[in-house]
């Protein structure tokens, strides 16, 4: 498996920087807006960009994690099954702008459970995707996310990893690919 | 990433420490999903469930049946009163015609121990074990422990009661397996005529005197005497057996302690429990009846997992 790290943690520090002062030119001071994080991993860039988004506003921000497990189309395809995560949406998304936030977009299909789940909770204004790294070509259903930190062109066998410093060793996006047979 | 270490849920025995708290995780996720104002969730769209009650029930066909259409399971009902069991049929025979229909979960209530392992030894689809007799009703036992927990903490070290007709009870032998398997100490108590000679080879303790029971206990689980299972006396009148095992207002007050109380359902008001025992916080017999939708929904959940 060769290893290539696409962001270094100064680089994921500067893009969400610049991540969140676009989120704040569409959603000025957040008053109708709300942030959600997608489990599992997408939580823990959706809790720096809440947090730096609240220090740069000086204003509190509704917060909260969705799982989307439930709603799946692999339930019973996939070869080890997914363990649930939990959900925190203590306030009300009705004619909210929600913030979806997520590390990866891949084939799209995991935001489009969280766009299912997520309707469980009431009818929002406006749905936005942020994510991390975006795979872009490798889409199966026509998801396209709105603000984005690095575009990567990867192909299917390939594998992106954010880790967290804190959680991980260190804050960084590797790119993972197998050794071809070549 | 984990599942059930089992193809069925026939009994508690069958399944180990760690099955029951995956299960309990994922109950508590789907907890969370029936308190939405949307409560349902698409995960078993493409699975249809047989619910084959041998024997009346209300709390756990209800229970089970909203559990599957919460999960949006496609579900048919069988009830023995209106089949032709009635007509001399076998249990295999009534099973695997409805299993032509295409079906691939079974829930099974049947007045005879063992019914549920012998179909699942005997046709292919899984099989969740709502009572079988006097022997097992696993998701009972797994929805009063997660009460339990949810209402006083971890399960390890707590002291549980188990009151009443304990040898005509499948909740109490489930109970036992399953506190016993969480780490919790148990004590059955009731008229010695209602306690199984060998209770105590399953590790727990026996005590005829409620109040001394009472006083050792951090929960008690009230059970029904089970007249319609007693073909026999095993005490001289309810009337007895209210003033030896009933539990009522002035007991709970004069223990040192607040003890927490547990009730299978249906409830004999005036018998085991008084009306104001059952209606009064320490009561958490209404927590038993929400978490058994979110339990079923777990263990149907994660055993469609494998279908």
């Amino acid at each position: 498996m060769n290893r290539r790290t696409i962001l270094n943690e100064k680089q994921v520090e500067l893009t969400i920087n610049r991540l969140c002062q676009q989120l704040i030119e569409n959603h000025g001071d957040f008053r109708d807006s709300v942030i959600i994080g997608l489990q599992p991993r997408g939580v823990y860039l959706a809790q720096r960009i809440h947090k730096q988004l609240e220090s740069l506003l000086n204003t509190q921000i509704e917060f909260g994690y969705l799982d989307s497990t439930f709603y799946r189309d692999d339930f019973r395809r996939r070869k080890n099954p997914i363990t649930a995560g939990t959900t925190e949406i203590d306030f009300v998304i009705e004619d909210k702008k929600v913030v979806f936030i997520d590390d990866v977009l891949f084939t799209g299909r995991t935001i489009r459970s969280g766009l299912d789940a997520l309707l469980a909770f009431g009818r929002p204004l406006v749905v936005e995707l942020l994510v991390l790294i975006d795979r872009r070509f490798s889409r199966q259903l026509p998801i396209e996310p709105m603000y984005v930190g690095k575009q990567v062109d990867s192909i299917r066998m390939e594998r992106v990893e954010v880790t967290w410093k804190g959680l991980e060793k260190e804050t960084k996006v590797v790119l993972y690919t197998p050794e071809s047979d070549e | 990433m984990s599942s059930l270490s089992g193809d069925h849920l026939l009994g508690i025995k069958q399944i180990t420490e760690a099955d029951i708290n995956l299960i309990f995780d994922t109950a508590t996720s789907f907890k969370k999903v029936i308190n939405r104002p949307i409560k349902k969730v698409p995960s078993l769209r493409d699975t249809t469930i047989a619910n084959l009650f041998f024997e009346n029930s209300t709390r756990t066909k209800l229970s089970f049946e909203l559990a599957e259409k919460r999960l949006s399971a496609d579900i048919i009902n069988f009830s023995s009163s209106s089949s032709s069991v009635s007509k001399g049929e076998t249990l295999v025979d009534t099973v695997k015609n409805i299993l032509a229909m295409k079906v691939d979960m079974v829930v099974m209530r049947h007045p005879n121990p063992g019914a549920a392992v012998f179909l699942a030894k005997n046709i292919k689809a899984k099989i969740i074990n709502a009572g079988d007799g006097a022997h097992e009703h696993p998701t009972q036992a797994l929805l009063d422990a997660y009460t339990i927990r949810e209402n006083c903490g971890d399960i390890a070290g707590k002291k549980v009661l188990i009151l009443g007709d304990i040898l005509h009870s499948r909740v109490a032998i489930s109970n036992i397996l399953c506190l016993k398997k969480l780490g919790a100490e148990v004590m059955v108590c009731g008229p010695a005529t209602l306690i199984p000679r060998y209770i105590e080879s399953m590790g727990v303790k026996v005590e005829l005197d409620l109040l001394t029971a009472l006083n050792w206990c951090d929960v008690v689980n009230t059970l029904r005497i089970q007249l319609e299972r007693q073909s026999i006396k095993y005490f001289p009148s309810i009337r007895e057996y209210v003033m030896q095992y009933g539990v009522n207002k002035e007991i709970l007050d004069g223990l040192d302690k607040e003890i927490t109380l547990l009730h299978p359902g249906p409830i004999n008001r005036g018998v085991e429990i008084t009306g104001d025992v059952a209606d009064s916080k320490q009561a958490v017999i209404l927590d038993q009846v929400e978490n058994g939708v979110a339990i079923r929904m777990a263990v149907l959940y994660l055993l469609a997992q494998e279908i």
